[in-house]
């Protein structure tokens, strides 16, 4: 990556004064004189690099401090958590309905993203391709309140689609219908959040990896288009696998922010229950089980909201970090 | 192998291979519209874009591959595919966005006048409701408590955040070098990038209800304000002003650092009169992205300064509404229940416009100050 390697080629120079004095008269050189103005400033921006450190130390101890009481529940009395049979009980359901969102958001948005990323990289005239990555960009831009008001106006319209899917799918326990054959006839199911978070997921998976297309090395592009692959070889041969760890990581990204997202899905989703099928209503969301329970939360119920708040951090922390692993790993590779 | 095959065959004949005109993929991408079209009629007996836009996709590669296979050769028609499907994935993404600006601006346009700017959700009624519904009234209500909120909240979050954020990059650019708690603060700050929003709202209202609980303990839900609602905005904007500024601040020449130390400057003074001045546009422009960014967050607010129906300029005492927060609560809890419902959500389609609005002229103005304050180029 390119910060990773201008880190080593500024780094030492940032580090003193004067570096261009080199090894030879570095043992006799004056000491520089340190002045307060100095002082202060260094340890200014110091302070504010670690407030960072301070700020997600607090938000883990701060979550935990919260999430005491329903700890204390759980002790003592497992059955004065919501739902009855103690928080693991509460918590689970929550957890498979965020990921299996998040899964199906992400499969559907990876493939179309790199569409994307390929067609203004590569396939798009070249004046155009800016203007065509604002476009996506501008996705990225709309806020997502506003998503979910225009997933409510638009999800009745998936009803007969999801009815065609029930009626020749429904064989496949994600599209079964409800036991009267029915499906949701508002169309505000998990599937329907789902789709809505694939589009909001799809211009930041697009982005990175229109980044990472860019940087393949033109030399090797055009010695494949010089053996007379056509552009579609030129692209399987050299860009993508060039590109394939970036892409990794560009989708880890993505299903961290499809994890972590929640106006949508509480905004689209009616929920309930934990259910197989994503066509009837039901199933829930972490972050969205927060955002339509916290309003009018206090006690105990507030202290359990916090602590699936943490449980989603800790999710989300896994995945991203994961993701960085993947980019500091290849980036020594890569370069 | 086919490859080889083909290459030998066309050699033979000349050095140029046979290859369709250029206006083909198009005449064969109308055709199968109409083709599609057809067929969605015929079949369903009436005529459905979806359904003819999925036919009008698979019909037009499948006559792509096809042509091409049997006129330029297989690794040309799948080269011709390839770029059909990539294209196609490209228009299908543009389709949310064009439907999505259209409802916003149709909708929202059609409720949106200057009442609505103007006045708050103060005595708010669901008779008031029922009369516009029944065409008795106007539109009542309004957003102006909202607009004053998003405008105070978004303002403190930038006053905490971007000394954070600018101090801690130039930390890490101009200070860390390569030590550990530089890497660690690079690495906490990709982290930090991925906190989902309703957790940095939770984590303020944690924070500050922590602190309410140990300095006074029987006021309670005193910790939802304006000012946590600042601080949690702040958790999701200062990784993206430290990234932002980092990366500008890399880009400042090594030459104009070290011809300062060399006239004896001191390093502050070359960061503060040098440094920042070159790269004073990316800045500016980085954190008017930051700003874009979280103007439109909702969770975050939601949890932290509830959903106030007056106008309420205290951030540090009280609820507070924001253009976002104010969308959701109207959509999702209507003043007035049954067919009125629809005065609240027209009311959160007009808000929805102005805060689109919002976003779109802070994007475009970020890409304003990074072209007109650069920096002249030296060569």
């Amino acid at each position: 990556m390119p910060t990773s390697t201008q880190t080593t080629a500024t780094g030492p120079a940032a580090g003193a004064p004067g570096p261009a004095l080199g090894p030879a008269v570095q043992g006799t050189r004056p000491k520089a004189v340190i002045r307060p103005g100095d002082r202060i400033f260094s340890a200014a921006t110091l302070i504010a690099g670690i407030l960072i450190l301070a700020i997600l130390a607090g938000v883990a101890l701060f979550l935990l401090a919260q999430s005491k009481d329903t700890i204390d529940a759980q002790i003592s009395d497992p059955s004065a958590i919501t739902g009855g049979n103690g928080f693991l009980a509460y918590v689970w359901p929550l957890v498979i309905g965020t990921l299996v969102s998040s899964a199906i958001a992400l499969v559907v948005a990876t493939p179309f993203a790199l569409g994307i990323a390929l067609f203004t990289t590569h396939m798009a005239p070249r004046r155009l391709a800016p203007a065509l990555g604002y476009v996506i960009d501008l996705l990225a831009a709309i806020p997502s309140v506003v998503y979910g008001l225009w997933g409510i106006a638009l999800a009745g319209n998936l009803t007969e689609f999801y009815l065609w899917l029930s009626k020749w799918f429904g064989w496949i326990p994600i599209f079964a219908p409800a036991a009267d054959g029915s499906v949701s006839n508002t169309g505000r199911t998990l599937l329907t959040a789902s789709l809505v978070l694939s589009i909001m997921i799809l211009p930041i998976i697009t982005s990175l990896t229109r980044e990472i297309f860019l940087q393949t090395p033109r030399l090797q592009e055009e010695a494949a288009l010089a053996l007379g692959a056509t552009r579609w070889e030129m692209i399987r041969m050299s860009v993508l696998p060039f590109g394939k760890s970036g892409i990794a990581s560009a989708t880890m990204l993505g299903l961290g922010r499809a994890l972590g997202e929640t106006m949508a899905v509480a905004m689209i989703l009616s929920p309930g229950l934990l259910t197989a099928s994503l066509v009837v209503s039901g199933n829930q969301t972490i972050a969205s089980e927060i955002a339509q329970n916290f309003p009018e939360a206090a006690g105990l119920r507030l202290s359990e909201l916090i602590s699936i708040g943490l449980v989603l951090f800790v999710i989300t922390l896994l995945v991203n970090m994961a993701a960085r692993a993947i980019v500091a790993k290849t980036s020594v590779k890569g370069s | 192998m086919l490859t080889t095959s083909d290459t030998t065959s066309s050699r033979s004949r000349s050095l140029t291979s046979k290859q369709l005109p250029k206006a083909t993929p198009w005449v064969i991408a109308v055709a199968s519209i109409v083709v599609a079209a057809g067929i969605s009629f015929l079949g369903l007996g009436r005529f459905s874009i979806a359904v003819t836009a999925v036919l009008a996709g698979a019909i037009n590669a499948i006559a792509v591959f096809a042509i091409s296979a049997a006129y330029e050769g297989r690794r040309k028609a799948v080269d011709r595919v390839a770029t059909t499907v990539v294209s196609s994935a490209f228009v299908l993404a543009c389709v949310p966005l064009i439907s999505l600006l259209w409802l916003t601006v149709s909708k929202g346009g059609a409720a949106l006048d200057l009442n609505l700017l103007s006045r708050t959700m103060l005595g708010m009624k669901g008779v008031l409701d029922q009369q516009y519904v029944a065409g008795e009234a106007g539109l009542a209500g309004g957003f102006y408590h909202a607009i004053v909120g998003t405008v105070l909240i978004t303002v403190a979050a930038c006053v905490i955040s971007i000394p954070i954020g600018v101090l801690a990059a130039i930390y890490l650019v101009e200070y860390a070098g390569k030590n550990k708690l530089g890497k660690a603060i690079t690495f906490l700050v990709d982290v930090m990038t991925g906190i989902p929003s309703i957790v940095a709202g939770l984590f303020a209202f944690a924070l500050f209800s922590t602190i309410a609980n140990v300095l006074m303990p029987e006021a309670a839900g005193i910790a939802k304000t304006g000012f946590t609602a600042a601080v949690a905005l702040s958790v999701l904007m200062i990784p993206i002003v430290v990234r932002n500024t980092e990366e500008i601040l890399r880009l400042v020449p090594m030459d104009l650092r070290e011809a300062s130390y060399a006239l004896g400057v001191p390093k502050w003074k070359t960061i503060v009169k040098i440094v920042l001045p070159t790269s004073v546009s990316g800045i500016l422009s980085g954190v008017t992205i930051a700003i874009a960014r979280v103007i439109g967050e909702t969770a975050p607010i939601m949890v932290t300064a509830g959903f106030a129906k007056n106008l309420n300029w205290n951030l540090f005492s009280g609820w507070m509404s924001t253009l976002p927060t104010y969308i959701y609560d109207s959509q999702l809890r209507p003043v007035s229940p049954g067919d009125a419902a629809i005065a609240s959500s027209e009311r959160a389609w007009a808000a929805a416009l102005v805060l689109v609005a919002l976003v779109m002229i802070l994007n475009l103005l970020a890409r304003v100050i990074a072209k007109v304050l650069a920096p002249k180029a030296g060569r």
